[in-house]
């Protein structure tokens, strides 16, 4: 590893000790021989399987259900439905104070998405559960189903969820997060040229090598043990606590190690029902998505769609810029209208543009819920916007990175969120990646600061 | 029902224990046993049969005759089956290629099934204890197949003839986007005199390229003399769709990759 | 339920159990004997997590039945420190952060035991082929590759 100590200098007190040292990773020898406890390494005597009876359709009523055949399947202990849930209500923000409260536990009269749960079965072994929750029967009323964000918007298009009333997010700020700053108008009418593109994505799924799940086991005095990969301890203790109607000081949760994560087990999904389980058969329960699940139900990156307007100006300056974003929730919020407001925030990208117009807008489409992933909300805006600036400078006959030069942001440059910017290095880091990807510039842009003295 | 192995030491035996309901047989365990964990539950019990002769290799006067229970790794290191090792560690990873049997491979569905392609060119005999059959009639009916292969054979080409290629999106080994084995004799003019292609997930299951093979007859292996093969390479063919590949693109990219083999 | 004897050496000690039939040996190691650093990752054969030696042949115990593994000589990562020291493919994990969140940890020294086990002083491309069973997700398949090619480094200059 290498410190380049040359940028920053004068501002800089060199004095640091531990950055840029090797360090022993403290996991590391339990990773290699193997005795890094994952949550599945706990076993307890007796444990019971946890099996989701999940709706084939897209969008569905449920006319009824019947768990009796289930029931009496051998080895089966417990079949759980809506009525079973005590505060059947899954709000992954509540922590926060952040809505909505849209999304069921297990189904209550409506599936909106193909994979939604509606029947848990506890069985003695896998096995025994899987083969009860095929015997589960669940009469449907299929109703039609909306894919496309685009669709999803238009007068009269299905209704996704009731709860929203619209196939939006109905943000503070109306239908959409919007980011207003100059005059956007005024920028493309004075722009010499002018470039309207559209970018869009698929879900992407996290596929971490250890799948979601979690094992519960009661520690007798109505208090309960949950052992997890979660990757957010306390939503999934809030959240639990309220959907099991239970203080929190009788659920203890033990976790931290995540046998890969990458923004796809912070949805709290597995915990409430499994303790649920436990407490209702005063038994350790086991709930592990298979590798099916994994792919199809964990919710994904959401899809999106980026539509970028700039305005240019021959010698490379961006003069404005107006970009409307959609982002795909699935059927349910959970992460995705943070995620649409993050865009909001970062789609003017590291450049210092005087007249910005964002409007993003999250959508509700009949697909699985989509959630967090790794700077959701932002990476897929920065694949748009970077294609964009190479349009851009190829149209006006410019170095992209050049083109990228001059439009840098700079310490106390005002960023369209109205966020003063400080800390900058986005200037040191195209001259590093210069250097390193021998793509040599101009002499005055390598001679460029993010720093600005007094900013 | 709880799932539950037998284990016999004859085929009759065994093939006696597969006409019970919801019975499969078991190979490798690279696909009953993952159907059983992703929660197949129409398969209650599993049956193999430990027959030696399902686990033997016997090269005779260029006749190959491989047991059923015969892995892809046991093919990759046999000294006289070098010019299939290339199909055989096609299959899978180290591990899987430890496990994977030549008999369970003529049942994979496509994506997979690598080796069954080139078994495909090579124009194999599949063998039970009812009888012979040649592959394609084999894999045609293989769904409704209830006895256990016991061997495939089939004529070693002469060195250079055989020619394997396997498209993965993933460097060095994933699932397939397509394979392609073929077959080619060549006249002493060096014009195509015979050509058996076979082509992997052009279809649910291993399927001949039998208009492009045509358009290869009298032809030399030339960008110009292999283009009329290429243009006819996607006839007859039905793509799967998955997670790999949509069916348009490994309709777009099959001529590109068949292309590919022929001209090395 | 059917139970079955199973009995096999794991690491060197004789194990035996009665299990269910049509258990995984996955499941016998993990949940009967006690040896969890074989992982079930996807129960499919795909992420290679789960990879064990049976027999001196590289195996995956999540499409094993156990049942099948009578008499075998099983080894997993959990075997393969003698006396608190570790192998010489653990502490080349250990020294080139090859490592992250160790989900595939066991499976890739498993992966890489059977290879140097054959192969001592293997190539790059040779490393990349033996482990092209396992599945890192968190993607450091560099400093796991330069950990191999340290082991096998070290193991010969310790052979000299």
């Amino acid at each position: 590893m290498e410190l380049r100590k040359s940028y920053f200098a004068d501002v800089r007190k060199d004095d640091l000790h531990e950055i840029g040292q090797p360090r022993p990773r403290s996991d590391s020898p339990g990773h290699v021989t193997g005795k890094t406890a994952f949550f599945a390494d706990r076993n307890f005597p007796g444990t019971l399987h946890l099996k989701m009876v999940r709706s084939p359709h897209h969008h569905a009523r449920i006319r009824s259900i019947d768990t009796s055949e289930a029931e009496r399947h051998p080895g089966v202990v417990k079949v759980l439905t809506a009525k079973d849930v005590p505060h059947n209500v899954y709000t992954i923000l509540i922590l926060i104070q952040i809505g909505p409260e849209d999304e069921t536990v297990l189904a209550d009269g409506k599936v909106r998405w193909k994979g939604e749960p509606v029947v848990a079965v506890l069985a003695e072994t896998e096995r025994a559960a899987q083969e009860a929750a095929a015997k589960v029967k669940i009469d449907y009323e299929v109703l039609p189903a909306v894919f496309d964000m685009e669709e999803a918007l238009k007068p009269g298009a299905p209704l996704v969820n009731e709860y929203h009333g619209q196939n939006y997010y109905l943000y503070d700020s109306g239908e959409c997060r919007k980011v207003r700053f100059g005059d956007v108008e005024a920028g493309f009418a004075s722009a010499d040229h002018v470039l309207e593109q559209s970018y869009q994505s698929s879900p992407i799924e996290h596929a971490p090598t250890e799948t979601t799940g979690c094992v519960v086991a009661p520690e007798g005095n109505d208090r309960f043990t949950c052992y997890t990969n979660t990757q957010a301890m306390f939503f999934t203790l809030d959240n639990a606590s309220i959907i099991l109607q239970m203080p929190g000081n009788k659920l203890h949760f033990v976790g931290g190690t995540v046998g890969g994560g990458f923004g796809g087990k912070v949805d709290v999904i597995v915990e409430p029902i499994a303790i649920l389980g436990a407490k209702l058969t005063g038994r350790p329960v086991s709930f592990i998505y298979s590798r099916e699940e994994e792919m199809q139900i964990s919710s994904p990156r959401a899809a999106e769609k980026v539509v970028i307007k700039d305005g240019v100006m021959k010698d490379g300056r961006i003069v404005a810029r107006k970009v409307t974003g959609y982002t795909d929730a699935g059927a349910y919020s959970r992460h995705s209208p943070y995620g649409a407001q993050k865009g909001a925030g970062h789609y003017p990208g590291p450049y210092t543009i005087p007249n910005v117009w964002i409007d993003t807008y999250c959508v509700y489409t009949n697909r699985t819920p989509s959630s967090a992933m790794r700077g959701f909300g932002v990476t897929i805006g920065d694949f748009a916007l970077e294609v964009q600036m190479d349009k851009l400078a190829r149209l006006i006959g410019m170095d992209p990175l050049e083109f990228r030069f001059i439009n840098a942001y700079r310490d106390g440059d005002m960023k369209a969120h109205r966020q003063p910017t400080e800390g900058a290095a986005l200037i040191e880091c195209m001259q590093e990646a210069s250097r390193a990807a021998n793509w040599p510039v101009a002499e005055k842009f390598m001679a460029m600061s993010s720093y600005v003295k007094g900013a | 029902m709880a799932l539950a192995l037998q284990t016999f030491a004859t085929v009759k035996d065994a093939n006696t224990a597969l006409k019970s309901q919801g019975s499969r047989y078991l190979g490798g365990g690279t696909l009953v046993v993952r159907a059983a964990n992703e929660g197949d539950v129409s398969v209650s019990s599993l049956v193999r049969s430990t027959d030696p002769a399902l686990s033997s290799i016997a090269v005779t006067d260029g006749k190959v005759r491989i047991g059923a229970s015969v892995t892809m790794a046991a093919i990759a290191r046999h000294p006289d089956l070098s010019s299939l090792a290339r199909a055989a560690r096609a299959v899978g990873g180290p591990a899987v290629r430890n496990m994977a049997t030549v008999g369970g491979n003529l049942f994979a569905p496509a994506p997979y099934g690598d080796f069954a392609v080139a078994l495909l060119a090579l124009d194999a005999t599949v063998s039970t204890d009812d009888g012979e059959a040649p592959i394609e009639t084999f894999l045609t009916g293989r769904d409704s197949n209830r006895a256990i292969v016991t061997t495939v054979g089939f004529v070693l080409p002469p060195q250079g003839d055989f020619r394997f290629l396997k498209v993965s999106r993933v460097k060095p080994k994933g699932v397939s986007v397509l394979s392609i084995a073929a077959v080619l004799e060549l006249a002493g003019d060096g014009t195509v005199s015979a050509a058996r292609i076979a082509l992997g997930c052009m279809a649910d299951r291993p399927t001949r390229a039998r208009a492009a093979e045509k358009a290869l007859i009298g032809r030399r292996l030339t960008k110009d003399g292999i283009a009329p093969a290429l243009a006819a390479a996607g006839e007859g063919t039905s793509p799967i769709t998955d997670p790999i590949a949509s069916a348009w693109y490994r309709a777009e990219v099959l001529p590109v990759h068949l292309g590919r083999l022929l001209l090395t | 339920m059917a139970k079955v004897p199973v009995q096999f050496t794991l690491n060197g000690s004789e194990k035996a159990e009665f299990i269910d039939s049509g258990t995984t040996l996955l499941h016998a190691l993990r949940d009967k004997i006690g040896d969890t650093s074989p992982k079930g990752g996807c129960h499919q054969g795909t992420c290679g997590a789960c990879s064990v030696i049976i027999d001196g042949e590289l195996r995956l115990s999540c499409l094993t039945l156990a049942e099948t593994c009578n008499g075998a000589a099983i080894s997993t990562t959990s075997g393969l420190s003698e006396g608190g020291v570790l192998h010489p493919l653990q502490r080349a994990f250990l020294d080139t952060f090859a490592t992250q969140c160790g989900f595939c940890t066991p499976g890739m020294i498993m992966a890489a035991k059977m290879l140097l086990d054959h192969t001592p002083n293997p190539s790059r491309d040779e490393v990349v082929e033996a482990l092209s069973g396992n599945i890192c997700r968190c993607t450091g398949y560099e400093p796991i590759i330069q950990a191999v090619l340290t082991a096998a480094r070290s193991n010969s200059q310790n052979a000299a």
